[in-house]
């Protein structure tokens, strides 16, 4: 499904992501770790067509088309999806409206029929089950003034609701309480399905006791620099970077 | 993501109006030109009693004595008043009986800009005085609103059929030396609306004029006069497109607004006129006066406007508090984009005790348009215990355009409470990438923002009109902004 090969990405003249590669398949998880300012929401970015990084080098294939070559927007109709790790507020604009109109361009460029308004509110009601949201929440305007888990929560149903082939999750477990993480991961869990491929971008552990990863890489400096599978994190948990650093030094 | 946004501003700012087209309906004009005759051919060609043409002639000796206005945040090339042609009405043809007897022309540019008069008769159980040019050409309803007592007709029906009532309200908002486009209009106005509920009605329907500049080189002179009587109520819509054409084209309309003690009037207005091409060539120069009077206690008076079009836009609708409790608001949208310029803006004046206003206005800037909100909030010495609140947000896309605000506050009484607040934003890179990442199109994204941004205002029109004028944002701003 997504192949990245050898990806250099510089913002403004400093390389960030300096020869990345990852391959993720269909009914994958995959979760990606590594210490703080090491480049993972720069590659989640560039996946999902972010113009204010460069990429100086490298490919993306998904689905065997070029990636790069896509718009943002191409990208999420064509099922790429990215939850935020600092989801925007966009004041006056409901998550009613919001959705419905992300949804209808979606279908369009499938060339499938608008919902109608009930198949549309019916179908948000099942969604929103899923993330056990309140109602209240979507006759708000998009992230205004949410609290940091309700937009977390918000990313989940939003993906829920677009139900993406690709889907990658910055951190969204960080600021959810033990209930909304278990609600959140449920979510997850349940939107899986072997068409679909998953990458949960995490600093904790207790997130993979939920959403089981098939395979766990650990970035570093902007390249992946280990790969393993669950143990790993409980291994990172444990130990932390360093002994890593220190293998990567050997 | 800045190129991008560059490029989506780029597109929406070359896009064409929609709604340049213009029909070729039969008219009767007279020459060019403004002369003391000029001002008796008009009153003479529409049959008016002695004393309108003395209030016409009064006006027009008080203009000459007038200069033009120079605001500082309008740059408006000189307009030859010589130049101008002060009369057009369409070929008077027998009385019309039904919409099938109405011009076919006219229809079809009704339904060019989806307003069919069909549709809005069925649909949304609107009453529609069509004005096209100067004169009313067909108004619907009227049937009903009789029945209540309700008078709604054209401003120039209503001087042969209502005299006396028309006699004793014109001028007493805007008195006709009220500022130099007040007095041209009061000495050549062609026609309008005028509208009456009498004590303790309620409108049962929204009362709607839809507008258009239709001739070549036509001055605009509207004049509307809507008075709610004691514990009476009307909402009234007004909006307008006009087609595209080469030459500037003047409208100096007037609207005049009486609320009677407990009597309430909401006026909502879309305006779409043709704000000129991408050079700033062509568009019309809108210069209104509205005024309402909150005569009586308790009396309420609210405009509501989104504002698109024209080339140059000078309008403040304004309320005076005259009665105890009397209430005034001002809700405003009001977007410019290429070479456009907006002077717009309200004044509450506080006479009353315990008169509360209110004031929100957004701007939304693109191209290399100048947008200024201009307000001013006068409490006056006996008015105890009142209150203002404004509000003005600037919005702007890209870096070439320009947003101002001059709120002017004059209080002279200490109990009165005076609030102003004033913000200026950006649509950000972040907002867009979220849209688009959601699947938007750059286009759409900046629309959903845009209309978020303006819901606080849109939210104060009738719901079948907000949804015209969201629309209408969105054109503008896919063809304008986004
Ligand atoms: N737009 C930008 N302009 C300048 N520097 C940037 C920009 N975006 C990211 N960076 C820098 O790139 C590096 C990687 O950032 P990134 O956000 O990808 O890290 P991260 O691995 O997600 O970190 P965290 O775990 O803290 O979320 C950091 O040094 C960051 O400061
Ligand atoms: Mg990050």
């Amino acid at each position: 499904m997504l192949q990245i090969k050898d990806l250099h990405v510089s913002v403004q003249g400093k390389e960030i992501l300096t020869g990345l590669n990852l391959e993720v398949n269909a009914g994958e998880v995959h979760a990606i770790m590594g210490p703080n300012g090491t480049g993972k929401s720069t590659l989640a970015s560039v996946i999902a067509g972010n113009e204010n990084y460069e990429v100086t080098k490298g490919e993306i294939i998904y689905n065997s088309k070029n990636l790069l070559e896509l718009s943002i927007e191409d990208r999420a109709r064509e099922g790429v999806f990215l939850g935020f790790q600092y989801p925007v507020e966009i004041p006056g604009v409901s998550m009613t409206n919001f959705m419905r109109t992300a949804l209808d361009e979606i279908r369009e460029y499938r060339g499938e029929k608008p919902l109608s308004a009930a198949q549309f509110l019916k179908y948000m009601k099942q969604k929103k089950a899923l993330v056990e949201m309140q109602d209240k929440l979507n006759n708000r305007s998009v992230n205004e003034g949410f609290s940091g888990g309700e937009k977390k929560k918000n990313e989940i149903f939003q993906m829920a609701m677009l139900e993406p082939k690709l889907a990658i999750l910055d951190e969204t477990d960080s600021g959810l309480d033990i209930d909304a993480l278990r609600i959140v991961a449920n979510g997850v869990t349940k939107l899986k399905s072997p068409e679909n491929a998953t990458i949960v971008i995490t600093h904790y552990q207790r997130l993979l006791d939920y959403i089981v990863p098939d395979f766990v890489h650990v970035m570093y400096e902007g390249r992946i620099v280990k790969t393993g599978d669950k143990s790993l994190a409980l291994e990172l948990e444990e130990k932390g970077y360093d002994w890593i650093k220190d293998e990567l030094k050997a | 993501m800045a190129k991008d946004e560059q490029k989506i501003i780029g597109d929406v700012t070359n896009s064409d109006y929609k709604y340049g087209f213009y029909s070729d309906i039969e008219t009767d004009t007279i020459a060019k030109g403004l002369s003391e005759e000029t001002v008796r051919i008009i009153s003479m060609k529409k049959e008016e009693p002695e004393w309108l043409l003395d209030f016409r002639l009064k006006a027009y000796r008080k203009w000459l004595t007038m200069e033009e206005p120079d605001w500082a945040h309008l740059n408006i090339p000189p307009i030859d008043f010589q130049d101008i042609i002060y009369y057009a009405a369409p070929k008077k043809k027998k009385e019309l009986e039904s919409l099938n007897e109405v011009d076919p022309e006219l229809l079809d540019t009704f339904n060019k800009l989806g307003i069919s008069l069909e549709e809005q008769k069925k649909l949304a159980g609107v009453a529609v005085d069509a004005v096209i040019d100067s004169v009313s050409v067909k108004t619907t309803f009227s049937a009903t609103l009789e029945e209540k007592g309700i008078i709604f007709m054209s401003f120039s029906e209503a001087v042969q059929k209502y005299p006396d009532l028309v006699k004793k309200y014109l001028g007493t908002v805007v008195p006709i030396g009220d500022n130099y486009f007040a007095a041209l209009n009061s000495a050549v106005f062609s026609d309008g609306s005028f509208c009456y509920i009498p004590k303790g009605v309620r409108s049962p329907v929204e009362l709607s004029t839809y507008f258009r500049i239709n001739t070549a080189n036509t001055g605009q002179f509207e004049r509307t006069l809507i008075i709610a009587d004691e514990g009476a109520y009307v909402s009234y819509l007004e909006g307008c497109t006009a087609p595209q054409r080469d030459e500037n084209q003047l409208h100096a309309a007037i609207v005049e607004i009486i609320a009677h003690k407990d009597g309430e009037v909401k006026y909502s207005t879309v305006q779409n006129w043709y704000p000129g091409d991408k050079e700033g060539k062509g568009g019309i120069y809108n210069f209104v006066t509205k005024r309402g009077m909150c005569e009586g206690d308790r009396s309420k008076i609210s405009w509501t406007q989104v504002e698109t079009g024209s080339a140059i836009t000078w309008k403040y609708p304004s309320c005076v508090l005259k009665g105890d409790f009397s209430v005034g608001e001002f809700y405003s949208v009001a977007v410019t984009n290429n070479y456009q310029q907006a002077d717009t803006g309200s004044k509450m004046i506080h006479l009353g005790k315990n008169t509360k206003s209110t004031i929100i206005s957004k701007g939304i800037s693109a191209g290399k348009s100048h947008n200024s909100y201009r307000g001013l909030v006068r409490i006056n010495p006996k008015a105890d215990n009142s209150r203002n609140f404004s509000q003005c947000d600037s919005l702007l896309l890209g870096d070439k355009c320009g947003a101002h605000t001059f709120p002017y506050i004059e209080s002279m009484n200490t109990s009165a409470i005076v609030e102003h607040e004033a913000t200026t934003s950006k649509i950000s890179d972040a907002q867009l990438f979220y849209c688009q990442q959601r699947g938007l199109s750059p286009e759409k994204s900046i629309g959903l923002i845009v209309n978020g941004y303006a819901k606080e205002v849109l939210n104060q029109l009738p719901m079948e009109f907000a949804m015209e004028a969201q629309k209408l944002l969105s054109i503008s701003l896919e063809n304008s902004v986004g």
